[in-house]
C-alpha cells in the first residue's frame, strides 16, 4: 500500500511538473500589456527604470496599454535580441545599437517602417537626417527609427587647462598632440588623453573615423574587408601612436574596456582629455563631475586632411527603436513608437540621458541648446557619417576592434609597434572578416 | 437505495483503477521517466539541434527559420579545419592554448589538492575549520570568483602587482594583456577548482583504512614509502574520475576567460570555447560555430573514452 502511494505520488509529481512545463510553452501572453526591452541608456540600469517610469505609466494613462519595461545592458543585449529572433519569443518593442541595424535588418525579424508606418511618426523628414541613415541597410526601408542620438565629441577639463594656460580646446590634430603631451605629466599621474583600448567596439569606431578623415573606406562597396590599404594602416597607425609613439595616453588604457570606465578616468582628474559620446555625460554626473567643470569640443580633424580625406568627426551614433514581427500586438507596439519619438518625450528621456534628439521638433527646448548639446548636434548633423550599413557589420566591429587592441596590448607591454606590425594585425583582421564564410 | 446503488456502482470503478498499476518491475522506469524526459529535453534535443545547424549556412538571414538555411553539407567542417584560412588557424590556435590550459589546470589543482589532502589528515586544533576555509573558493559562484581575479590583476588598481612588487617579485606587469593573460587564466582556474581536487582526494583519503598505514609503519616504512606505496595506489580510482571531471570541466570552461577578459580576449587566453562563441555570436556564422562545437564534443568523448579505456585496463593489470 505504501509502495502504491509512492508510486501514485511520483507520477502525479512527473504529470504536475509536465502539466507545468507544457503550460509555460503555451500559456497566452496578456494582451494589453506590453514587453519592452529597453538598452542601457543612464549611468545604471537603476537610473534608466527611474527615468523610463513615469514616462511609461503616462502612455499607460493616455492609453491603457501597460508597458512591462526591463533595461538591458549593452553587453547582454545583442544575445538577447538574437535570441529572441531565433524563438519568436521575446519583447513587442526593443531598443538596439544603430551600428546593428543593417545587420539586424538581416534577419527579418523586425517590422518594416515602410511609408505608412512613417506618416504615422510624422514623416521621414522629422527625423534627424543622419540619424536615419543608420536605420538599416542602404536603399531598403528601415527595419528600425532612431531614438537617442549620439556623436563623438572632445571633453577637456577646464581646470586642467588652466593651469597649464591653454585657453582653447585644440582645432587640429597637430593642436591635439601638442595640448595632450602638455598635460601628461607622468610624475602626477596624468596623461593627456584616455582610451579605452581593450573595447573593441570603440576602437572599430576610431578606424572608422580615423579611416574617413584618411579617405578611405575599410568596407568596399561589395561589402568586402579592405583594412591593409596604406591609408587604413595609416588610419589605425594614428590611434594606437597615441600610445605607441607620442605616449600622450598610458600604457594602462589597454586593460579599460569599458566607456564608464574611461569616463572615471577623466572625472578623476587622470586624464585630461577624453574623446566620447555625448552619452557619457550620465556618468560624468554620475561621478560627480559638475557639467561646467568640463568643456566640449568637435574632434580635432588632419590639417590639411590628406587627399580624399573627409573632416569626418564621428560615426552617427545611437540608438533606435524597432518592433518586432512576432509581436502579436503590432498596433499597440507602434503606439508606444509613436510616444517615445513624440516631440515631447525626446525632450524629456534626451534631456535626462544626455543625449540628444532625433527629431527635428525637439530641439527647440533650451535643454538643447547648451554648448555642449549644441557641439555633438553638430557634429551629428554635419560631420557624421554612418558605419557601413552592412549585413556584417557586427563581424567588421569585431575584427578590427580586436586588431586594435592587440595593438594597444603591444605598445603596453613595450613591445614595438611598427607599421608593419598594424599591417600584419589589419591583414589577419582582413583574412578573418572576408574568410569568415556563412554570410 | 439509490446512495447504496451508487456505492455498489463505485467498487468496481476503484477495482478497474488498481488493475492499471504499474507492477514493480515497471516502478523504476516510471520514477526514472521525468528525468529521461528532461534529459532529453535539456540536452540531447539542443545537441541535435546543433548537430543539425553544422550542416547549414546559417547566418542572420535565416535566422529566424534556421530549418529553411541552405544545406551546406560538410562545408562548414572543412571550413572549420582549414588551417590555411585565418578562421582554420584561430582554431588550431585556441586549441592548443585550451590543451595546454587544461593540462596545467588539472595537474596543479590536482597536486595542490593532493598536498592539502596529505597535510589535512592528521588531527589538530581547527582542522575543521581550516578544511571548510579550503572550500570557500569552490563554493563561491564562477561569476564572483572570476571577478574577484579580475579586480586583483588590474594594473591600477589591483593588489597582484603591488604585492608582488613588494615581495620584489617583479615590477608593474599587465597581468590581462598579451602572453600574461594565460598565467592570469590559469591562476584564477587552479585556485577555483583545486579546493574540488582536494575534497575528492581527502574524502578518497578517508576510506583508506588506517590498519594499512600501522602495519607499513610497523614495516619500516617511511612516509614516503606509505605514499607512494599506499595512498598513491588506493586513491588511484578517485583520481581517474578527479583528473577525467577536471579536464572536461577545463576544456569546456567558458566562464573564467569571458569573465576576466570580456569580449576582447587575448589570443593568449582564447581558450576554444571562446572561439566558438566569437565565430556563432559576434560574427553570426551559427553554422560554423556549431560545426565547431561538434568538433570539440566529438573530441572531448573521443578523450573520455581513451582515458576510460586506458585506466581501466590498468584497473585489470594491477
Amino acid at each position: 500500500m505504501l509502495v502504491r502511494a509512492r508510486v501514485l505520488a511520483a507520477l502525479a509529481m512527473a504529470a504536475v511538473l509536465l502539466a507545468g512545463a507544457l503550460t509555460a510553452c503555451t500559456a497566452p501572453r496578456d494582451e494589453r500589456t506590453l514587453t519592452y526591452w529597453a538598452s542601457n541608456q543612464g549611468a545604471s540600469t537603476a537610473q534608466d527604470l527611474e527615468i523610463l517610469r513615469p514616462e511609461l505609466d503616462k502612455f499607460t494613462a493616455r492609453t491603457g496599454i501597460e508597458v512591462d519595461v526591463e533595461v538591458i545592458a549593452w553587453s547582454d543585449l545583442l544575445n538577447r535580441i538574437l535570441g529572441a529572433a531565433t524563438s519568436g519569443v521575446g519583447p513587442d518593442v526593443v531598443n538596439l545599437g544603430n551600428t546593428w541595424s543593417a545587420s539586424l535588418q538581416a534577419t527579418g525579424a523586425f517590422v518594416t517602417f515602410d511609408d505608412e508606418v512613417m506618416r504615422r511618426l510624422g514623416g521621414r523628414d522629422r527625423f534627424v537626417a543622419s540619424s536615419m541613415t543608420s536605420a538599416g541597410m542602404a536603399g531598403r526601408e528601415p527595419s528600425s527609427v532612431p531614438l537617442y542620438g549620439l556623436s563623438y565629441g572632445l571633453f577637456y577639463n577646464k581646470r586642467l587647462f588652466a593651469e597649464a594656460g591653454i585657453t582653447t580646446p585644440p582645432r587640429t590634430w597637430a593642436e591635439f598632440l601638442d595640448v595632450a603631451a602638455r598635460l601628461t605629466d607622468p610624475a602626477r599621474d596624468r596623461r593627456g588623453l584616455v582610451v579605452a583600448g581593450a573595447s573593441y567596439t570603440e576602437n572599430a569606431h576610431f578606424a572608422f573615423i580615423f579611416g574617413r578623415q584618411h579617405g578611405v573606406h575599410f568596407i568596399d562597396e561589395q561589402g568586402r574587408a579592405r583594412f591593409t590599404s596604406p591609408r587604413a594602416i595609416d588610419a589605425v597607425q594614428r590611434y594606437v601612436e597615441l600610445m605607441s609613439a607620442h605616449r600622450v595616453v598610458e600604457a594602462d588604457d589597454a586593460e579599460i574596456g569599458t566607456t564608464s570606465e574611461a569616463v572615471s578616468e577623466f572625472t578623476n582628474g587622470r586624464a585630461a582629455m577624453l574623446i566620447a559620446q555625448n552619452s557619457a555625460i550620465a556618468a560624468m554626473r554620475s561621478n560627480g563631475m559638475p557639467d561646467d567643470a568640463y568643456g566640449v569640443a568637435p574632434m580635432p580633424v588632419l590639417d590639411p586632411l590628406p587627399r580624399g580625406g573627409q573632416a569626418v568627426r564621428s560615426h552617427v551614433a545611437g540608438s533606435n527603436i524597432a518592433v518586432f514581427a512576432d509581436s502579436p500586438k503590432r498596433e499597440q507596439a507602434l503606439r508606444l513608437v509613436e510616444f517615445l519619438t513624440s516631440a515631447e518625450e525626446q525632450r524629456i528621456l534626451n534631456g535626462a540621458y544626455g543625449t540628444l534628439p532625433v527629431v527635428r521638433d525637439a530641439y527647440d527646448d533650451p535643454v538643447f541648446r547648451s554648448p555642449a548639446n549644441e557641439t555633438f548636434a553638430g557634429v551629428l548633423a554635419r560631420d557624421a557619417e554612418p558605419m557601413p550599413m552592412i549585413p556584417a557589420e557586427s563581424r567588421f566591429e569585431t575584427t578590427i576592434g580586436a586588431a586594435i587592441r592587440d595593438l594597444f596590448a603591444r605598445a603596453a607591454t613595450g613591445q614595438p609597434v611598427r607599421r608593419e606590425d598594424v599591417r600584419e594585425a589589419l591583414a589577419d583582421a582582413e583574412q578573418k572578416m572576408n574568410g569568415s564564410g556563412g554570410g | 437505495m439509490a446512495a447504496v446503488e451508487q456505492r455498489g456502482t463505485d467498487r468496481p470503478q476503484w477495482t478497474d483503477r488498481r488493475r492499471w498499476t504499474p507492477s514493480r518491475r515497471a516502478v523504476p522506469y516510471l520514477l526514472l521517466a521525468p528525468a529521461l524526459f528532461f534529459e532529453l529535453l535539456v540536452h540531447v534535443v539542443p545537441m541535435l539541434g546543433g548537430l543539425w545547424m553544422s550542416f547549414l549556412q546559417l547566418n542572420q538571414f535565416f535566422l529566424r527559420h534556421w530549418l529553411t538555411a541552405p544545406w551546406a553539407g560538410l562545408d562548414n567542417y572543412r571550413f572549420a579545419v582549414d588551417f590555411d584560412s585565418a578562421v582554420g588557424a584561430e582554431l588550431l590556435r585556441s586549441f592548443a592554448t585550451t590543451a595546454a590550459f587544461s593540462l596545467i589546470t588539472v595537474a596543479l589543482s590536482w597536486t595542490l589538492g593532493m598536498f592539502a589532502a596529505t597535510l589535512l589528515q592528521r588531527a589538530f586544533p581547527g582542522r575543521t575549520l581550516l578544511r571548510a576555509l579550503l572550500l570557500v573558493p569552490y563554493a563561491l559562484p564562477v561569476y564572483t570568483a572570476a571577478m574577484i581575479w579580475k579586480f586583483m590583476l588590474d594594473r591600477g588598481d589591483g593588489v597582484v602587482n603591488a604585492a608582488l612588487a613588494d615581495l620584489g617579485v617583479g615590477g608593474e606587469s599587465f597581468w590581462l594583456l598579451g602572453d600574461n593573460a594565460f598565467a592570469s587564466l590559469v591562476v584564477t582556474a587552479v585556485w577555483r577548482l583545486w579546493p574540488f581536487a582536494f575534497l575528492a582526494l581527502m574524502a578518497g583519503m578517508q576510506s583508506i583504512p588506517s590498519e594499512v598505514y600501522d602495519a607499513a609503519a610497523v614495516d619500516g616504512a617511511g612516509i614516503g614509502q606509505r605514499f607512494t606505496s599506499i595512498t598513491l595506489p588506493m586513491l588511484r580510482p578517485v583520481s581517474q574520475v578527479l583528473v577525467l571531471v577536471l579536464f572536461l570541466w577545463t576544456f569546456n570552461d567558458f566562464n573564467v576567460p569571458y569573465i576576466l577578459f570580456d569580449q576582447s580576449v587575448p589570443s593568449a587566453a582564447n581558450l576554444v570555447s571562446i572561439h566558438v562563441y566569437q565565430s556563432s555570436f559576434l560574427t553570426w556564422n551559427f553554422g560554423l560555430g556549431s560545426a565547431m562545437s561538434t568538433l570539440l564534443l566529438l573530441f572531448l568523448l573521443a578523450v573520455t573514452a581513451l582515458y576510460l579505456l586506458v585506466t581501466s585496463r590498468r584497473a585489470r593489470h594491477a
